[in-house]
């Protein structure tokens, strides 16, 4: 178990939905067990859309040192992650975008980080949700 | 030889051009996209303008960088990080000269056009920007009329994106249904490419 939790980032292009889904992580892990987690929903303006400085400051704001995983729904807001990466100093070092379906990957990372998991098993966990068929 | 000021010229026709055309770029996203392109585009140019005129970058890299990163963080929509990654990429490619041939920028721009198509996972062909930047940025190999060839190239470009079916965005859900209106991206590109121009006009 590592020291420090690994830290969550929720992106998508609505606010109401970033929101939503972080309260809905927190509720299925039982409350999140201290996962430092973030919403950054919506454009700069408070429209849809994605602002690349939401994202950085929500990342900033659950870094412990111990990576942070950014799960992005679509579009703009996964264009506008990659870039930020490629850009190499806007985000906190350890700071991944976690290839996963938004929602359930969401559960997934909060429940594997709030159980001590450190990045690689948040990022497996989260990434594995792509395998639970529904039909 | 291209210098920061070259560079400004060009960011700041864009800019009006994309003024100009706003509402019809959004006209066109209007059909296959989420109508928001031409919009988006003016709030991240205006962004760009403003950022260049408080730091007054002097040389060619560092104008297209800076303009870049305004784009990502300002635009909110796709065409922010894909712009954005464009004009960075380029300025990158571009170093710390303070200027550039024609030639070390159409190398430069085509660095640009190989990220834009890496970060979105487009090829030609697939109904976006690239299908308009790509074919621009291969005119660019430092004779003397190539510049007014890359805005030939990228208006052309733009035009064969009209029968395409989309492969990449929100238009790819559309399948079938996109083909028959001209690629939004691919429009604005051909007037950053336009843009450009104009500003080489007199440079050789």
């Amino acid at each position: 178990m590592s020291a420090a939790q690994v830290g969550v980032v929720l992106v998508s292009h609505s606010a109401d939905v970033a929101a939503a889904v972080v309260e809905l992580a927190k509720g299925l892990a039982g409350g999140g067990g201290g996962v430092p987690i973030a919403a950054a929903g919506g454009a700069a303006d408070g429209g849809l859309g994605t602002s690349s400085e939401l994202i950085s400051a929500a990342a900033a704001s659950v870094d412990r040192g111990a990576g942070v995983a950014v799960l992005v729904d679509l579009g703009s807001a996964v264009l506008t992650m990659k870039a930020l990466l490629a850009e190499g100093d806007e985000l906190p070092v350890g700071t991944r975008l976690v290839d996963a379906p938004f929602l359930e990957g969401a559960v997934a990372a909060v429940v594997t980080a709030s159980a001590g998991g450190d990045i690689d098993a948040v990022e497996a966990a989260a990434a594995e949700a792509y395998g639970y068929r529904k039909q | 030889m291209l210098d920061a000021e070259f560079f400004l010229r060009w960011l700041a026709r864009s800019k009006d051009l994309i003024d100009q055309q706003a509402g019809h770029l959004t006209e066109l996203d209007s059909a296959i996209g989420d109508a928001d392109h031409g919009s988006n585009l003016q709030r991240g140019f205006t962004a760009v303008l403003a950022a260049l005129e408080r730091d007054s970058p002097t040389t060619p890299g560092a104008v297209l960088t800076l303009a870049g990163r305004q784009l990502i963080s300002t635009v909110g929509g796709a065409s922010g990080p894909l712009y954005g990654t464009l004009l960075r990429r380029t300025g990158k490619a571009l170093g710390d000269a303070v200027e550039v041939t024609p030639q070390q920028f159409g190398d430069a721009l085509r660095a640009g056009v190989a990220a834009v198509a890496q970060l979105g996972g487009a090829q030609p062909g697939d109904k976006t920007m690239v299908d308009a930047l790509e074919p621009a940025a291969a005119a660019l190999d430092g004779t003397s009329g190539a510049f007014a060839a890359a805005r030939e190239a990228a208006a052309k470009g733009a035009r064969e994106t009209v029968p395409m079916v989309a492969r990449k965005g929100r238009a790819s859900y559309l399948g079938e249904r996109s083909a028959g209106h001209e690629d939004p991206g691919a429009a604005s590109s051909a007037l950053i490419v336009a843009a450009l121009a104009d500003g080489a006009e007199g440079i050789r």
